[in-house]
């Protein structure tokens, strides 16, 4: 009982100390003021504007969103016909192919890992509709995908492929052969709540050729569009099909000019060639996109960051530059009690001055981004308190890091510029575009940056093509990974610095 | 709690530099211990050892008994003063102590007692910053008594104040020491020690030189010497020197005579009718009595620092 009374007083009289310096107390609030106003400067700085054609809304501006509630590219080149109740479609993929598709050059071959070709059942044409299509892809090989977001490897990689959708109730199940004799299944999928009636049929799509070049402060991006050539054969339809013809859409159609020669589907001989551009997939965010993040909303948590680290630093270097660190040993003789006590209230008394910033710039920000017709990235509850709270611990772990560093080196320059190089730098480094991926992702594994990791809060994609380097908000470590690491040196920097404090005569 | 100190053969080395060799002594209740030596002989780094601050390669140091570390409230056991101007500049003279305060356990009523009892009441509230060292000292002292410590452990309490907080400081140290304490205070001028002390351990070197009551040290310093003014010096020498005294020739018409009592003196010039015009026993101050102590420590540092 005297070990957690005494440690309870220890605490009090640490408590006493920092609120009752000005300097700290406006150090703290100068913390949170950043983390607000840097939210909202950056909101404020940035315009949007975009204007679609005939006067209608932008498209792409406000993508449609998936059956999981996620923003979704859905545009696809689609030949179809109703389809009741539970049956099949069955078809071979001969041929495909993607070419290139800027309006002003010749076209050239351009295959993309993710161009597509395949069947497809969709509850409707309409955008961000649930569907499953069991598809061949340019370089991943044959794939059922459903509802955006599920993607399930096939084993088959290259024409001729048999695909066949089969629909029992609210299962599709996928099967591939590579002879139309023997079939393997690819996997079973649910779309909850599928209507009786729904659109299937034969499908292609071929996302943006995207190439990123980077360099030391540079990175430039090139991007076109592609189109894909997708050639079925041996079409087969079980179960109720009672349109009888197909029928063409161009699925998300971006408003582009209407009835595009170069974009639908034409019947040959004994089966259909569909020709189209876009995706079906998951929107990827970043740098150039439109949308804004929970995680952009705390831009400032980095610059308040700063100020913790001068003031955590400073929570004890200010004891050995005055000699009061004796004092404080001669009330406390049981170090690691001060040391403990200290390293607690620096950490309460950040975490909360952080999470209230945080709490008050997320709508704040918010509420600006939309006024001004930003998309905001939908995530779940869970993940934006997340966010929240992990850049609250992340802050409130750093003052620890930086006061257990103060301890062992007794001067708050050298303090206060170490814990800087260790995570405001590298951070800085890797997110400012300054560095190329490569090296950025190595210095958020390696340096306790990792840990801003916990602000990422859109996930990555395997079956999307993009750049997901931390500059477009994307970490190398996992959420708890990289906060894992930050927590890491900290323990180890408290270890050191509980024994220095031990063995050092005050 | 004992209200005691007692420290027993303290040695501890830096590098090549014997900053303690032997320390030894102890400190008793109800009386104003005088801990006395030149800049550099231990005095400070003893009394971070005592507080548990520093550590030593051999001996111990306890305070009623008990190691200090192992205090479960140490300022309410003991309380010190090592640097006055140990403080957060910008914090207030009350912040400072009532951090202290609730790191015992104790509240701000006993902060705003211990101002009012070393005379701070006015400048309490203002920041530490802008503290005189006198006002420092005196804040070091409120610190000293949070806890109503029985023994107190104070490094140059009166180093920077004016005479007339001098004169305070003394009466301070007296009435705490007559509240029962064991008073343990530093200095490197004995003469600030005069009239406060009780008992004076003088170190040099690391060691203790001489751990004596005041009115002994007195008594034997004072030795048995008469200054003796004259005309007739030659006369005046033969005479004493017959009787077995030693006389040393101090200026044109003074002598000084060890040995012999001012009365005999007196009784054996008038035998032989050798004229005088004065006669006076030597009373010796504290600070004489410290120097004619130290003067070996001090002739061996001296040849130390040659070297």
């Amino acid at each position: 009982m005297s070990g957690r009374d005494g440690f309870g007083q220890a605490l009090h009289a640490e408590w006493t100390k920092l609120r009752t310096v000005r300097g700290w107390v406006f150090g703290l609030v100068a913390a949170a003021l950043v983390i607000v106003l840097m939210g909202l400067f950056a909101a404020a700085a940035s315009n949007f504007s975009c204007s679609g054609p005939d006067g209608k809304p932008c498209a792409g501006s406000t993508p449609p969103l998936g059956p999981g509630g996620e923003p979704v590219v859905d545009n696809f080149s689609f030949a179809h016909q109703a389809f009741t109740g539970d049956g099949s479609i069955t078809a071979r993929v001969t041929s495909l192919t993607a070419v290139s598709a800027a309006d002003d050059q010749a076209p050239v071959e351009a295959t993309q890992p993710w161009t597509k070709g395949g069947v497809i059942i969709k509850e409707s044409t309409t955008p961000g509709s649930p569907y499953a299509a069991l598809t061949l892809t340019g370089g991943h090989g044959v794939r059922l995908q459903h509802n955006f977001t599920g993607d399930i490897a096939g084993t088959l990689r290259a024409t001729p492929s048999w695909l066949r959708l089969t629909r029992s109730g609210d299962t599709i199940t996928g099967h591939e052969s590579a002879d139309g004799a023997t079939w393997h299944l690819v996997g079973t999928v649910t779309l909850p709540g599928l209507p009786s009636t729904v659109r299937a049929g034969l499908f292609a799509a071929s996302p943006h050729h995207e190439v990123v070049t980077e360099s030391f402060a540079s990175t430039s991006g090139m991007s076109y569009p592609t189109r894909a050539t997708a050639e079925f054969d041996r079409i087969d339809l079980e179960g109720t099909w009672p349109d009888r013809e197909w029928t063409g859409d161009d699925v998300g159609d971006l408003g582009g000019p209407v009835d595009r020669p170069e974009v639908g589907f034409e019947e040959t001989g004994d089966g259909v060639t569909v020709r189209g551009s876009g995706n079906i997939a998951p929107v990827v965010a970043g740098r150039g996109g439109l949308g804004r993040t929970v995680e952009g909303r705390l831009v400032g948590a980095f610059a308040g960051l700063i100020a913790v680290i001068v003031v955590a630093a400073t929570f004890m270097t200010s004891e050995y530059r005055r000699g009061l660190i004796r004092t404080s040993l001669a009330a406390s003789p049981r170090r690691g009690r001060v040391l403990a006590a200290k390293s607690v209230v620096i950490a309460a008394v950040t975490f909360v001055t952080a999470l209230a910033a945080a709490l008050i710039t997320t709508p704040l920000v918010r509420a600006v981004e939309v006024g001004k017709g930003f998309f905001e990235y939908p995530v779940p509850t869970a993940t934006e308190v997340r966010v929240i709270v992990g850049t609250a611990a992340l802050l409130a772990v750093a003052a620890v890091l930086s006061l257990a560093v103060g301890t062992v080196l007794r001067r708050s320059a050298g303090a206060v510029t170490v814990v800087i190089v260790a995570i405001v730098l590298p951070y800085i480094l890797a997110i400012a575009s300054v560095l190329p991926t490569g090296p950025s992702d190595w210095l958020l594994r390696v340096t306790p940056a990792a840990a801003f990791a916990v602000q990422q809060s859109l996930p990555e994609y395997a079956q999307v093509t993009a750049d997901y380097s931390p500059a477009d908000g994307y970490f190398p470590l996992s959420p708890l990974g990289g906060f894992a690491v930050l927590c890491g040196y900290t323990a180890v920097a408290l270890g050191v610095a509980f024994s220095v404090l031990r063995r050092r005569d005050a | 709690m004992e209200a005691t100190i007692e420290v027993s053969g303290l040695r501890k080395r830096y590098g090549p530099t014997v900053a303690l060799d032997g320390m030894t002594f102890t400190v008793a209740p109800g009386k104003v211990t005088g801990f006395v030596g030149p800049n550099g002989a231990g005095k400070s780094t003893t009394m971070r050892v005592i507080l548990g601050l520093d550590s030593v390669d051999e001996g111990h140091a306890l305070v009623g008994g008990r190691h200090y570390r192992s205090l479960r409230h140490p300022l309410r056991q003991v309380g010190s003063l090592l640097d006055a101007s140990a403080l957060q500049p910008s914090r207030t003279g009350r912040n400072h102590l009532l951090w202290l305060a609730h790191s015992q356990g104790l509240g701000a009523r006993r902060v705003d007692e211990v101002a009012e009892r070393v005379g701070l009441t006015s400048a309490i509230r203002r920041k530490a910053g802008g503290y005189s060292l006198g006002m420092r000292q005196r804040l070091g002292i409120a610190a000293a008594l949070l806890g109503d410590p029985p023994v107190l452990v104070l490094d140059e309490p009166v180093n920077g104040m004016d005479p007339e907080g001098i004169r305070w400081m003394r009466g301070f140290l007296r009435s705490l020491a007559a509240e029962g304490r064991a008073v343990l205070v530093s200095s490197h001028l004995m003469s600030e020690l005069q009239d406060t002390a009780d008992h004076v351990v003088i170190v040099g070197r690391g060691k203790v030189i001489a751990d004596v009551g005041v009115a002994e040290l007195i008594e034997t310093a004072s030795g048995e010497r008469v200054t003796l003014r004259t005309t007739a010096r030659t006369q005046a020498m033969t005479v004493l020197a017959r009787a077995g005294a030693t006389v040393a020739v101090t200026g044109t018409d003074t002598l000084t005579v060890t040995g012999l009592s001012g009365e005999r003196v007196v009784a054996l010039l008038g035998e032989d009718a050798v004229p005088f015009s004065e006669v006076s026993a030597h009373r010796a101050s504290l600070e004489e009595a410290y120097m004619d102590l130290t003067r070996d420590a001090v002739e061996f540092n001296a040849a130390g620092d040659a070297r």
